[in-house]
């Protein structure tokens, strides 16, 4: 075991869960837990120290079972960095199509003697029925339209890192809030935290039960933007849209990308996040994006601290209670 | 000639309005006669505590066989049938091949004498394969024993074809079984659209996708004169159509099935496929409405909606798992939690339901209790206490969302035709020596 320091320790005793499926879930005190704890790896990283004994000897299992490359790297490094060994499953295709079910995928893989679970998958609640089926800890590397509980409180932490604080802050999630689970996650982590949200995109891409979450709706960017510290710019999601919601992307572009002139309309110091990959010109502009109030790499960094973070804090659980592992 | 006394039992016969303490007697496989019976009979079954009513008739069932036998066949669905204490049964043409020619109805019918457990009457396909695009053979159908016409789950897309079939089955007097939805407006959805829905990033199926197409449906039958059944409506505005139908004279019925009246779409919160039906399980406002519309006679009968899946199919991610419940062998129960105890019907409406109205509504000399008729009889302990665990079900559909609910309500025995098929929670075809 490395070398604990005393507050760390006390962090990991503090945390009562075998899995991560989503922020609905978590108190206030969870995600500042997550939070405090992604912070001490960055604060040790940047002493130079790139290596942690946390997980030496357990095994990680990457399940992506919908494309992904920057949350399966960044999950992949973040377990190297705590010194786990890693399994990586990304089905071509679909495993489904060779007559294998999606549990007894997982069980197939958990039989190698995983400890955790990092589960990506196009159908809401899959992380949900793995965890009622496997022994293994699981954490909701996105599921479907419904959560991104890593994406959300690495959104957070930049925030926080920037600001100082969440609570009183206002948030302006812009864009595809229907079919984005990074918004979801956000809404939930933001209002338990004491911000304020204010979600804003097409009509036909917010729900209109949506304020039931605690969120304020807009259809107008630029009439919110002057009362905005920061703004999130989600991805148009594409490929999960059952018809066109809007009638074209320059349509889209122009009503609600976040160009220069309408960043000045922020409140002095508004932070630019966006949880990318970004299409440059539609969400925004290349100048905002590479711009003095963009925080988007900022998020990426921080990204692998949260997910360090994670794993630790769902190991010492194991640890702990003797569950896990099968 | 046998004869068999059932005894003290209380007497629940819809057709005649009759509720009361009496006796059943069976004679050569016929009701011989009903209320205070003198006569000595071979056998005598006191039947003190139990409800005796006219065999249970399930408006719409889905047997999978053949085709799909790893999810029913109809063994095994017509054993659930007489555990649910249904005497009769109408089945879906959703089989594979569908039963759209004469042979595949005759052949329903086959598979049901030679299981030797209930009633099973076929409902035919409306088009080929069930493809809404040409009308199948309904003259051959109802010469094979069709009772009635429906391309099952698959909607009616084309109001012409719709048109034209409630037309062409007028001359034969045989309903047509619709299945309301506008495909477009749920593609991809698993749960009615509302709150959760928006909560758990699930895609929705919007109340409106089930209302358009009844209001569509209504206008052709009124048009057309033409017989419509509208199966398993779970939305208020269906309810309020249907109602306005009926009063300006459409010959239009309608039912519902027992957990669109128990479940709401709070409950996909599990992501449990248990609770993945269609039509979706929606928000309370709308159960309102449906009890509503039976209590006020809207909704004619209650169907199980019986939609076995095995296992391997069901226990999937929520986008891959099938629609549906395996129905049938928990309908009184939960008919009598929803219904019968919050005190929204009386035993003798929910009996009508049941019973009564789904043999008018499928043209069968059946639920009632008037002597000369064959004694298809259910008789039900309504105070047994039991936890409903699908590992017992005669189903090989083991979906169920009731799983470890401690209900009240049970059926006791059932005769077919004069004869005891289930009795004690035995299928007697089971113990009979092959």
């Amino acid at each position: 075991m490395g070398v604990l320091m005393t507050t760390e320790t006390s962090i990991a005793t503090k945390w009562n869960r075998k899995h991560i499926l989503g922020l609905e879930e978590l108190s206030a005190e969870e995600i500042t837990l997550i939070l405090d704890h992604a912070t001490k790896f960055k604060q040790r990283t940047e002493r130079g120290e790139l290596k942690f004994d946390d997980l030496r000897g357990k095994v990680i299992a990457n399940l992506f079972f919908e494309p992904s490359t920057r949350t399966r790297t960044s999950f992949g490094l973040a377990a190297k960095r705590l010194s786990a060994d890693t399994v990586d499953f990304s089905p071509t295709g679909s495993s489904v199509s060779k007559g294998e079910t999606f549990i007894d995928t997982a069980k197939n893989i958990e039989a190698m003697g995983v400890d955790q679970v990092v589960v990506r998958h196009s159908t809401p609640g899959a992380p949900h029925l793995l965890a009622k089926h496997l022994k293994a800890g699981v954490l909701n590397a996105g599921d479907g339209t419904h959560e991104h509980p890593t994406q959300a409180l690495l959104d957070i932490m930049t925030i926080r890192e920037r600001k100082g604080t969440i609570a009183g802050l206002t948030v302006t999630l812009v864009g595809d809030i229907r079919h984005s689970r990074v918004a979801r996650s956000n809404i939930w982590g933001l209002t338990k935290l004491g911000a304020r949200v204010i979600v804003c995109g097409p009509s036909t891409l917010i729900p209109r039960e949506i304020t039931r979450l605690g969120v304020e709706v807009s259809y107008d960017l630029d009439a919110v933007l002057p009362e905005t510290d920061c703004v999130n710019l989600l991805r148009v999601q594409f490929e999960r849209q059952r018809s066109a919601f809007f009638p074209s992307i320059r349509e889209y572009a122009h009503l609600f990308g976040l160009n220069n002139e309408r960043a000045r309309k922020g409140k002095e110091g508004m932070l630019i996040l966006a949880p990318g990959p970004i299409n440059r010109g539609v969400e925004l502009t290349t100048e905002v994006a590479d711009g003095p109030h963009s925080v988007i790499l900022d998020q990426v960094t921080n990204g692998l601290l949260v997910r360090m973070a994670c794993l630790s804090l769902l190991n010492s659980y194991q640890e702990r209670t003797g569950e896990g592992r099968a | 000639m046998s004869s068999l006394l059932i005894r003290g039992g209380r007497l629940i016969d819809p057709s005649r309005d009759l509720d009361r303490i009496g006796d059943l007697l069976i004679e050569n496989r016929k009701i011989a006669a009903t209320g205070d019976v003198s006569e000595q009979a071979d056998e005598t079954f006191d039947a003190t505590g139990l409800i005796v009513a006219p065999g249970l008739i399930d408006l719409h069932v889905s047997l999978r066989d053949p085709g799909d036998e790893e999810d029913e066949t109809t063994f095994s669905g017509t054993a659930a049938a007489l555990a649910g204490g249904f005497t009769s049964i109408a089945c879906m043409p959703d089989t594979s091949p569908a039963i759209d020619s004469r042979a595949a109805a005759e052949f329903a019918i086959l598979q049901a004498a030679r299981a030797g457990n209930c009633h099973v009457y076929p409902l035919g396909a409306v088009t080929k394969e069930l493809k809404g695009e040409e009308l199948a053979e309904i003259g051959q159908l109802v010469e094979g024993g069709a009772v009635g016409f429906t391309d099952a789950k698959n909607p009616i897309h084309s109001a012409e074809i719709m048109r034209r079939a409630l037309e062409y089955t007028r001359m034969f007097g045989r309903p047509i079984f619709s299945f309301p939805e506008v495909t477009e407006l749920i593609r991809t959805g698993v749960m009615h659209e509302g709150f959760y829905s928006t909560l758990l990033g699930l895609r929705g199926m919007p109340a409106e996708a089930e209302s358009i197409r009844v209001g569509r449906d209504l206008a052709l039958a009124k048009m057309t004169e033409g017989r419509l059944h509208l199966m398993a409506i779970s939305t208020t505005d269906s309810v309020h159509q249907i109602r306005r139908a009926k009063d300006a004279g459409v010959r239009a019925t309608c039912s519902v099935t027992p957990h669109h009246l128990t479940l709401d779409d709070s409950t996909l919160r599990s992501f449990d496929s248990a609770y993945k039906v269609s039509p979706p399980l929606r928000s309370p406002d709308h159960i309102e409405s449906l009890i509503h519309g039976l209590k006020d006679g809207t909704i004619d009968a209650i169907s199980s909606d019986h939609q076995p899946y095995s296992i391997e199919k069901k226990r999937n991610e929520l986008d891959e798992a099938p629609f549906g419940i395996s129905g049938l062998e928990t309908v009184i129960p939960i008919c009598i939690k929803s219904l019968i105890e919050p005190g929204h019907l009386s035993w003798l409406q929910l009996i009508d339901k049941l019973s009564t109205s789904p043999a008018r509504i499928l043209g069968l000399s059946k639920g009632t209790l008037q002597p000369g008729l064959a004694a298809d009889v259910t008789l039900i302990d309504p105070a047994a206490e039991w936890t409903i665990d699908p590992e017992k079900f005669y189903s090989r559909g083991r979906n169920t969302p009731f799983t470890g609910w401690t209900v009240r309500g049970q059926t006791h025995t059932v005769l077919v035709g004069g004869e005891i098929r289930y009795q004690n929670g035995r299928v007697r075809s089971l113990s009979a020596t092959p």
